[in-house]
């Protein structure tokens, strides 16, 4: 859901390589099934804990980072080691920015050899549940009740924004720290909307009364990014959020038998159904890739388009000049609302972690630390256009359009942002979901079959004795 | 001697058969004995669960819309490239080629020198709905009517992968059946139109069944390249898989369970099903050309 973990298309090599290195590895499998996975690594001596030094680093222990390279560099990764090597000056950091880190950390983790710290974003990235499942990950509480690193009095859980640790929490301990935050909405073209006199809608009478205007001035309300449907999702799930509040998204997450015919779900099918129902989707939008989709919407063919808060860097380069994109909440689906509008789907991705099997542990969570500084967050956000977990980190900071309205989203909605567990949990439900809600905005089912059909699909996970289950 | 000329063999084998077990035979029984655990690809121990793996697929109905799509594939995609791929080769070749007939064979195999990836993502573009060449060009001649979204309507969108197959690989079978033709030798040609036989009947009566253990070989070749489909998918559709499983293949599913799901064990256990899938066509189309050689 974040842009480097959209479905990317795979070379066929590298599936065979894959598979082959797979095939190749697995002699040294076997015999990791006996030996290694049991086998205790001696715990290592630490370095005394002190003010200065809260998390014990032994100073001269070498520390190896792996960094996934994709649109945010690995500069601001290395920036914070250097303010490591600054700080232990005879510790060797090992460096590696990789594009594929699952496919180059897997056999490290089946080894039992892996980095210190773990940047697993991407496309090929590993699947954290399953990660947790195989205990590979280290708990990071210690790191958050440590002291942050530039703000005296604040611990690291303190200078997190809200749902940063949850999002990185598996049964109850948290494993990952995500280091940039996404919020999700509705984009529109300022300039387009003031030039023609329209006003963001609050509600979504108020959205299809616009949508009728638009389409009568010749341009089509809303495109999505068709060929992958999670995007028309991400509004539609939001706007079921919003009617049913947390309740309604914890029954989702967990699994409960009737969690899919709530109805604030219910409420939210229909009107994305009614949304394509009156013609209000750009035809051929269905079929169109997320580049093709949001071209077109950057050409003022559709008003509206879904997205995550990553829109504007990723259009960076097609936008035209005062077009001026600025992202919108979703509306909500009735007065009768658990939440307020100004809610926001939030959460954060670029997610480091720690190997529960590293060598130098300790380094790793300090490495996070000097990570996680307001400081190294705002150079982040000054580098990427791109909200980092920090709170606060862009303050003082002049923002282009879009980052300002992602911020003063996250600002307007203080404590309700919210986040569905459900697709870093259970991946198979996700697809079930993206495949129905494409069904359901091509109007070939019903809002009814809809929920009946994930349903089905959210029941036979919950049944699945081979699925971890996670409870929220 | 007789010892010495042992040692000799040995040494001549050994290497090789070692290479051959550790490179072919142990993945295979790497993967066998997988896809009998729950081996999730990153934990360092994986436990065995029998046939589990096995019964399940035969319960996961996105792995049997994968199955059913291959099967018609299996059954489309060889007989349609070498239906073509025929036409084309005795227009080109026999005893009256076409005009231009040796540059239309470099143009056929074009395709060929592309990568499949590259294909597909060229595709892609001609089938997008609003901006593609195959709906510009239909409304260019005034069939706007016939204008779709096709990859992303679920009774289009399996032919339109099917088409790209088709296309890719029809070029190499032109060029494998030219080959073919023209090692039949020019008298039967001559004698064959001598007895009053048109284009048809030579194709029928001589070309074909001199031309008959390429056209085998081409099955299978196409009935693997049938079961495969992954690339095409995987690019071009939408999901990828999609609409709704309409387009999902085996290797889609065994992909997304491996590295999405984080199941490899079950993964692997799609792949021995594949394995032996393509093992079985290989020894029916074997066998059959081997009755039709005897009978």
């Amino acid at each position: 859901m974040n842009p480097e973990s959209l479905p990317r298309p795979y070379p066929r090599r590298t599936l065979l390589r894959t598979a082959g290195l797979a095939a190749v590895t697995a002699p040294l499998l076997s015999a990791c099934v006996t030996s290694a996975g049991k086998e205790e690594k001696p715990a290592q001596a630490g370095g005394a804990k002190t003010a200065e030094n809260p998390l014990g680093v032994k100073a001269d222990a070498p520390l190896e980072v792996v960094v996934f390279k994709g649109g945010y560099g690995d500069d601001y990764a290395i920036k914070a080691e250097q303010q490591y090597t600054a700080k232990y000056p005879q510790a060797k950091i090992d460096h590696k920015g990789l594009q594929k880190v699952g496919e180059a950390m897997q056999p490290r983790f089946v080894a039992g050899d892996p980095p210190d710290v773990v940047d697993n974003t991407g496309a090929g990235r590993l699947d954290i549940a399953t990660l947790v499942g195989a205990k590979q990950v280290t708990d990071l509480a210690e790191l958050l009740a440590a002291p942050a690193f530039d703000q005296p009095g604040k611990t690291v859980r303190d200078t997190l924004l809200p749902g940063v640790i949850e999002d990185g929490t598996f049964d109850g301990s948290t494993v990952t720290l995500n280091f940039t935050y996404t919020v999700w909405g509705v984009w529109y073209s300022k300039s387009l909307f003031a030039e023609r006199g329209w006003t963001y809608p609050k509600t979504w009478a108020e959205m299809l009364a616009l949508c009728e205007t638009i389409k009568k001035a010749g341009i089509a309300p809303w495109t999505y990014q068709g060929k992958y449907a999670e995007y028309i999702n991400d509004p539609l799930l939001t706007m079921a959020a919003k009617a049913g509040g947390l309740d309604l998204v914890k029954a989702v997450d967990n699994l409960d038998p009737a969690a899919w015919s709530q109805p604030g779900l219910k409420q939210a099918a229909e009107a994305f159904a009614e949304l394509a129902g009156k013609g209000y989707i750009m035809s051929g939008s269905e079929a169109l890739s997320h580049t093709e989709a949001q071209a077109a919407w950057c050409q003022k063919k559709a008003a509206f388009i879904p997205c995550g808060s990553w829109l504007e860097s990723e259009q960076k380069e097609v936008t035209p000049a005062g077009f001026d994109m600025v992202m919108g909440t979703v509306p909500s689906a009735s007065s009768g609302d658990r939440l307020p509008v100004t809610a926001v789907q939030a959460s954060s991705s670029e997610s480091y972690l720690v190997p529960a099997q590293a060598k130098n542990r300790a380094g790793g969570l300090e490495y996070l630390r000097i990570l996680f500084a307001k400081e190294s967050a705002t150079a982040f956000a000054q580098a990427n256009s791109t909200l980092p977990a920090v709170a606060g980190a862009t303050d003082g900071l002049t923002l282009t359009s879009g980052l300002g309205s992602v911020r003063d989203a996250v600002t307007a909605a203080g404590p309700d942002a919210f986040n569905y567990r459900f697709r870093t949990w259970y991946a198979p439900l996700a697809k079930a979901v993206d495949d129905a809600t494409a069904e359901l905005v091509n109007r070939r089912i019903s809002a009814a079959d809809w929920s009946a059909r994930i349903q089905k699909a959210s029941d036979s996970l919950a049944k699945d004795s081979t699925v971890k289950k996670y409870k929220r | 001697m007789r010892h010495g000329r042992w040692r000799f063999l040995l040494a001549a084998l050994v290497p090789a058969l070692v290479l051959h077990v550790v490179l072919v035979f142990s993945p295979y029984a790497q993967a066998f004995y997988l896809s009998l655990t729950d081996w999730t690809g990153v934990a360092g121990e994986a436990n065995f669960v029998g046939v589990d793996n096995f019964v399940r697929l035969g319960d996961d109905s996105l792995f049997l819309d994968a199955v059913r799509n291959n099967a018609v594939m299996l059954v489309v995609v060889p007989i349609a490239t070498i239906g073509l791929a025929l036409f084309l080769a005795s227009m080109l070749n026999g005893r009256r080629p076409l005009p231009g007939a040796s540059a239309y064979q470099i143009v056929y195999f074009f395709p060929q020198m592309l990568s499949l990836v590259i294909i597909a993502v060229l595709w892609g573009f001609v089938y997008n709905p609003n901006t593609g060449l195959l709906n510009s060009g239909l409304r260019a001649i005034g069939l706007d009517g016939l204008a779709r979204s096709w990859l992303a309507e679920p009774s289009l969108a399996l032919p339109s992968v099917m088409a790209v197959v088709v296309w890719s690989s029809v070029g190499f079978y032109v060029v494998l059946f030219s080959a073919a033709i023209g090692a039949i030798p020019k008298e039967l040609f001559e004698a064959a139109v001598l007895d009053g036989a048109g284009r048809w009947a030579t194709f029928r009566r001589v070309t074909l069944p001199l031309v008959a253990e390429s056209v085998q070989v081409a099955f299978v070749y196409l009935g693997i390249a049938a079961l495969d489909g992954f690339v095409l998918v995987q690019v071009m559709s939408v999901g990828p898989g999609g609409p709704d499983g309409t387009t999902e293949v085996v290797g889609l599913s065994l992909y997304r369970t491996a590295f999405t799901y984080g199941k490899f064990g079950y993964a692997t256990a799609m792949g021995v099903a594949l394995f032996f899938a393509a093992l079985t066509l290989a020894v029916l189309a074997l066998r059959w050309r081997r009755d039709e050689v005897t009978a």
